[in-house]
């Protein structure tokens, strides 16, 4: 039996957490994701969970003792926002080459400077290539079941990989929204227990992690690394399959919105995808053909797949909220076109929107379909690189 | 519990031989001596911030090391040693693991006192039951000898050379063990590989068996940044004492106790002649450094002594 709740997105991540039980969560308090670490270290006060909770000087450390207690054989999890997952970067790379299944949530908030506390994706965009499997979510239900399903991915034995689950900073982590949660026991029945094959804490056989890797043997430890993520691929796929008989929710690399005939379509991650749809449904009502692709795993990125699914769409709209500062698109803009290559069709745009919070309506992304139909009816993409939103 | 050299030399070494550190180098000296003093039937996690002791003893696919090992980053040994002590506590809770397991990371005084200094004191101030063991060789040694805060006043190093205008390093070093002291922390030591290595012994015994956290700052040196010959180097150990460059002294439990007073204190000239990199402070025109030098250590060693015998009426 699922249990109905009210929770925020915050609330709905401590609650996973809660449920999972993890051996230790090390955190530090950043907005917007102060509140996780918060309610769940009133869950350790209360004795609910038995976690031990390390409440370091900084998300530095934060992301060293998680890399510190996983490595000695624990199952670890921890959160974070925007510069604080900046100053974790070093440890980032660290704890992905080191094959350790840390699960984070990443709530997504625009990186200094100037300093702002409002959504964007500059942050995990910034992490894309930190060797971390990323995971999307549109809203409180996506961002409670994502973390669930990234203890299991994590862990696997063919993928041994972190885990980022992002979601929306405030526009998410703090809206209340009506969620359904699985009983604790399916949920502890789902992840299993955790036992890991090597690690500090083992007796029988010590060991020794993160050594000077010099040039005979570095380049293979990052293909391996690659194979692991490569391997992701089929794992997520598989654990939502499993995921979906204890919850009855569906998860995909992807999710498909009205795309069976679409002849436009925006692929957008997180949160915008829900205004998204209200726009698609309002078009689809006038009789237009238009879809979205709402992209859930960004790390490995689905090419081939992402591929198929707009092999007969005429204009792509990829939709960024982030930039990357490269004059030529935002990061997903970058990903999908290499996707696309050497496809005579879809056209492609890319929107750059909503940095450091600037709303994002419905209206502005009817602009974007309007555009698209445009490009459709001309023939041509005037301009690739756009920005939406902006007070020109 | 006293361990007599002749008691240490029967304990296992748990840091092996065929390591890379150089030969003549306080590090591994410092290491062993520390290590011994686990106890033949504890396990233990050891962390190792970057630096010359883990490129020397952790090269893949090789390892000096018999107990379980971690290197995570170069500013983070504290913070990693954090996560494994929080992971044992529940694992052993849980009945996962069984045997006792004994903390210990070593830094140099780059890792230590300059970038890992705000891990270091959260993991402290948190109260982890560890001991952090900083080598101190007085520069960051592994990229090149470039200055640290625990470089001595007039040093030459890399960043901090002898030049026309500039006779080395300008500044001080830094009072990390009483920086570290003013934590509040159950066990702060200050010793080195001395004599018949009593008192690094000793206080490595009291730091890992003491409940909490427990810092140890050892007097480590290393051949190529201070330019001595390789066979010096438990001269130069003895001289530092001598000079009261490096006092041997504890705190325990807040009370301040010094643990070797020189028969003889030796004027701070013994202590820098052996070391290529205060050749400078030799020539003529820097006597006065020379005199600068000794007045600082004689100031600094007076309010030691107050310190320590403050606490002992």
């Amino acid at each position: 039996m699922s249990i109905k709740d009210k929770l925020s997105g915050n609330e709905a991540i401590a609650t996973a957490m809660k449920q999972i039980n993890p051996d230790v969560v090390a955190a530090f308090p950043i907005t917007p994701s102060t509140e996780v670490p918060q309610y769940f270290s009133q869950f350790v006060a209360n004795g609910t969970v038995d976690t031990e909770f390390v409440a370091v000087e900084s998300e530095h450390s934060a992301m060293s003792a998680c890399v510190g207690a996983s490595a000695a054989g624990a199952r670890v999890m921890t959160a974070t926002s925007a510069n604080g997952l900046a100053l974790m970067w070093e440890i980032l790379y660290i704890a992905s080459s080191m094959r350790l299944p840390i699960v984070m949530s990443v709530i997504n908030r625009a990186l200094s400077g100037p300093i702002n506390i409002h959504n964007d994706h500059s942050d995990s965009m910034g992490a894309r290539d930190s060797g971390w499997i990323q995971l999307y979510s549109e809203d409180n239900q996506e961002a409670y079941d994502n973390i669930i399903q990234a203890i299991k991915i994590s862990e696997h034995g063919n993928v041994k990989l972190p885990v980022m689950v992002c979601l929306d900073g405030f526009i998410i982590s703090h809206s209340v929204e009506n969620i359904e949660i699985l009983d604790t026991n399916k949920v502890r029945a789902f992840i299993g227990e955790y036992n890991p094959t090597e690690y500090l804490l083992n007796t029988q056989e010590p060991v020794a992690m993160g050594p000077l890797d010099l040039p005979p043997h570095y380049f293979e430890h990052k293909r391996q690394q690659a194979e692991g993520i490569k391997n992701a691929k089929d794992i997520i796929l598989d654990v939502a399959k499993e995921y979906e008989q204890i919850s009855g929710r569906k998860y995909g690399l992807f999710e498909e919105y009205r795309m069976e005939d679409a002849e436009v379509a925006i692929i957008v991650l997180n949160s915008t995808a829900g205004t998204a749809k209200e726009v698609v449904d309002m078009i689809r009502e006038n009789g237009a053909k238009a879809g979205l692709i709402k992209l859930r795993v960004f790390r490995p990125f689905p090419s081939s797949e992402l591929k198929k699914a707009l092999s007969n769409v005429k204009v792509v709209a990829v939709m960024d909220k982030a930039e990357s500062f490269s004059d030529a698109g935002g990061p997903m803009f970058v990903e999908v076109r290499s996707a696309l290559y050497g496809q005579e069709s879809p056209k492609i745009v890319n929107y750059i929107y909503g940095l450091g919070g600037r709303d994002v309506r419905k209206d502005d992304i009817l602009k974007v379909y309007d555009e698209m139909f445009w490009i459709l009816e001309r023939g041509t993409v005037d301009n690739i690189y756009n920005y939406l939103g902006l007070k020109e | 519990m006293a361990i007599t050299l002749k008691e240490a030399a029967k304990l296992e070494d748990r840091f092996t031989g065929g390591h890379r550190l150089c030969a003549g180098c306080g590090a591994g000296v410092t290491v062993r001596a520390v290590l011994r003093c686990i106890k033949p039937e504890d396990k233990a996690v050891i962390a190792a911030a970057t630096g010359c002791l883990e490129v020397s003893s952790f090269l893949y696919p090789y390892t000096a090391w018999k107990d379980s090992f971690i290197h995570n980053a170069f500013e983070n040994a504290a913070a990693t040693l954090s996560g494994v002590e929080a992971a044992y506590n529940i694992l052993k809770k849980k009945g996962k693991v069984k045997d006792n397991h004994k903390f210990i990371a070593f830094g140099g005084d780059g890792g230590t006192y300059d970038i890992g200094l705000q891990s270091l004191s959260g993991a402290m101030e948190r109260g982890h039951d560890m001991v952090y063991v900083c080598y101190d060789n007085g520069a960051y040694m592994n990229t090149g000898i470039q200055r640290s805060s625990a470089t001595p006043k007039y040093a030459n190093t890399t960043t901090s050379p002898a030049g026309k205008v500039l006779p080395g390093k300008q500044q001080f070093r830094k009072n990390l063990t009483e920086v570290m002291a003013a934590h509040n922390i159950p066990y702060v030591a200050q010793t080195a590989p001395f004599g018949a290595f009593k008192d690094i012994h000793e206080k490595s015994e009291k730091a890992i068996y003491k409940n909490g956290p427990a810092f140890l700052n050892v007097f480590t040196p290393c051949p190529r940044g201070w330019r001595y010959e390789t066979p010096k180097l438990m001269e130069i150990i003895k001289l530092a004492v001598d000079t009261c460059y490096w006092p041997l002294y504890e705190v325990e439990d807040g009370q301040w106790r010094l643990n070797y007073r020189p028969k003889e204190k030796r004027p701070i000239t013994e202590f820098l002649k052996l070391q290529g990199r205060f050749k400078h402070l030799f020539n003529e025109e820097n006597k006065g450094l020379l005199d600068e030098l000794q007045n600082e250590i004689d100031i600094k060693w007076e309010n030691l002594l107050s310190k320590c015998e403050a606490k002992e009426k």
